[in-house]
């Protein structure tokens, strides 16, 4: 593996293209939890390479979209999804998908920060070491490219070995973007990034989301609409359960198509 | 109106400052008997202290010796009991903890657990007798340490599984996130979360089984010479002061104050370490 990832496209040039060939695509997705029907027949693709936000008030259903993708649900009995969710063409809801395998490959940034019990070094090592023997040098290298990725590289470079926890609360979460993004996956989820962070650490973590889709498809969840305005390329709203709108951000934002998704983004809802 | 409200706000202050003083005064009573015992502990412990405590062992009525054997005898078998105990109660907290959700068998064990947890320990050194010392025919050290390991396992595996319980479920999201699979998630995140915990969780076992001597009457009982053949009868501290204590002579009982006094402070060093070096917050 390459220290650094080669950009495969332009970042430009791409918003105004027909709709980015599918990453992840979803179709007739039903959700449970236990006796409570929590997605109810959503269909939608992320675009790959592109930025999709989930909107929607609390309960909606869109954190539960989000961890449907690396299947972090399968965590807990009593919680099933059925349906398809295709990752480069292939359902990872079936039986015999190795979700270990499926989580390298499709990353999460929760809403706060996990930091590991262990150096900031190791933090970020961890997911490496889980699938690639490196030599140590070429772990410091991974280790420097993904937290200069994170933005975090200058800040951090002189204390290495220091506990992660020890970090600012903004900082964690860019560690936690650095570990994500370390083990170098195809997608890249953000369960509420920003909500436990300060305005200038949430205005870091966004221009990041904004870089990374340059190598990554990025799926969001947000609670802030004028975030998912500012990061995203396409929209998806949610309520009770329901996928009421999804198209490009842009359109979404200034003409819904919905009555129920206007009223949501004017703030006329309820 | 307001008038009103100042007779509610004066009563409240009144309740409070009773309830107060209640509390306060609940606390003096229970540090009084401590301080009592420590007193008289210290008082007749510290003037029975000598070197020749741990250089001679125990000696007959009359004539001049320590407590070396006992101290062995002691240390032995609640090292052997921690050595074994503690792995057994480690894996049986993180079984409980991570793999239990949910499972009938993990109630069964958790509820035994409790059990176990609550047992007098006189219970529990004749099972050992029943199980064991009566079956070979002769009191042995290993017995001893069966004894002190079956009181100790279970506080490490109360201490263990509460210890993971407190680990946010983000933590282990996370781990679980990068593809990790669930023994390192175990092994690397969540227990290395609560490690200052699960140590301290060993320690305050270490301390409870430390200061034993019912179990050990049916099991190790006692030895009057040195010895370190834990497949025979081992003196051990708990039981030589409950016999010297007993006894009417006045150097045993001078020894058995010292032995108190030396279990006392072993304990005591143990849970400051547990609280002071091993104390750590949950993240």
């Amino acid at each position: 593996m390459n220290a650094e990832i080669p950009i495969a496209r332009p970042a430009v040039a791409h918003r105004d293209d027909a709709p980015a060939a599918p990453k992840m695509s979803i179709r007739h997705l039903d959700f449970h939890y236990g006796a409570f029907h929590a997605l109810k027949d959503v269909s939608l693709d992320v675009g790959e390479k592109r930025v999709t936000a989930f909107i929607g008030p609390s309960g909606c259903g869109k954190s539960t979209l989000l961890r449907v993708l690396n299947r972090m649900y399968s965590l807990y009995p009593g919680q099933r999804a059925s349906g398809e969710v295709l990752l480069n063409g292939s359902d990872i809801l079936g039986p015999d998908v190795d979700l270990n395998l499926l989580r390298a490959k499709v990353g999460m940034v929760f809403q706060k920060p996990t930091p590991f019990p262990m150096s900031i070094r190791d933090n970020v090592a961890f997911g490496v070491s889980l699938y690639e023997r490196l030599t140590a040098r070429e772990m410091d290298e991974r280790v420097e490219w993904a937290l200069t990725k994170a933005a975090l590289w200058n800040e951090v470079k002189d204390k290495l070995g220091q506990s992660g926890t020890a970090l600012s609360g903004g900082q964690q979460q860019r560690l936690c973007i650095a570990r994500a993004v370390a083990v170098q996956p195809e997608v890249v989820l953000f369960d509420e990034p920003t909500s436990a962070l300060d305005p200038i650490s949430t205005a870091k973590v966004e221009e990041l989301i904004a870089e990374l889709k340059s190598d990554y498809t990025i799926a969001i969840v947000t609670h802030n609409m004028q975030q998912a305005a500012r990061v995203s390329d396409c929209t998806a709203y949610m309520y009770l359960g329901e996928l009421i709108e999804f198209g490009e951000t842009d359109e979404l934002f200034l003409r819904p198509r919905r009555r129920e998704t206007e009223d949501y983004i004017t703030g006329r809802f309820g | 109106m307001g008038a009103e409200r100042n007779a509610i706000y004066r009563r409240r202050v009144l309740v409070n400052r009773f309830n107060l003083l209640m509390s306060l005064g609940a606390m003096a009573f229970g540090m009084l008997f401590l301080f009592w015992i420590l007193a008289v502990l210290f008082g007749n412990g510290v003037a029975a202290l000598s070197p020749t405590l741990f250089s001679q062992p125990t000696p007959p009525p009359g004539s001049a010796g320590g407590l070396a054997n006992a101290i062995a005898g002691s240390v032995a078998m609640v090292a052997v009991a921690t050595l074994v105990g503690a792995p057994v109660g480690v894996l049986a907290g993180v079984y409980l903890a991570e793999f239990g959700a949910g499972s009938r068998f993990a109630d069964a064990t958790r509820f035994i657990n409790d059990i176990l947890l609550s047992a007098p320990s006189i219970v529990l050194g004749l099972v050992v007798y029943i199980a064991w010392v009566a079956r070979v025919g002769h009191f042995s050290g290993w017995a001893g340490s069966a004894a002190l390991g079956l009181i100790a396992i279970p506080v490490v595996v109360r201490t263990t599984e509460n210890m993971l319980r407190l680990v946010p479920a983000s933590l282990r999201e996370a781990a679980v996130a990068l593809g990790a699979p669930r023994w390192r998630v175990i092994l690397q995140v969540t227990l290395r979360a609560v490690r200052g915990g699960v140590i301290t969780g060993v320690l305050l076992a270490v301390a409870r089984i430390a200061g034993e001597t019912a179990p050990l009457l049916f099991t190790a009982l006692n030895n009057q010479f040195w010895s370190t053949d834990m497949n025979g009868p081992m003196a051990n501290l708990p039981v030589v002061i409950f016999q010297f204590a007993m006894s009417p002579y006045d150097d045993w009982q001078a020894l058995a104050w010292a032995g108190a006094l030396l279990i006392t402070l072993a304990v005591l060093a143990l849970n400051v370490l547990a609280r002071t070096v091993f104390r750590q917050d949950i993240h």
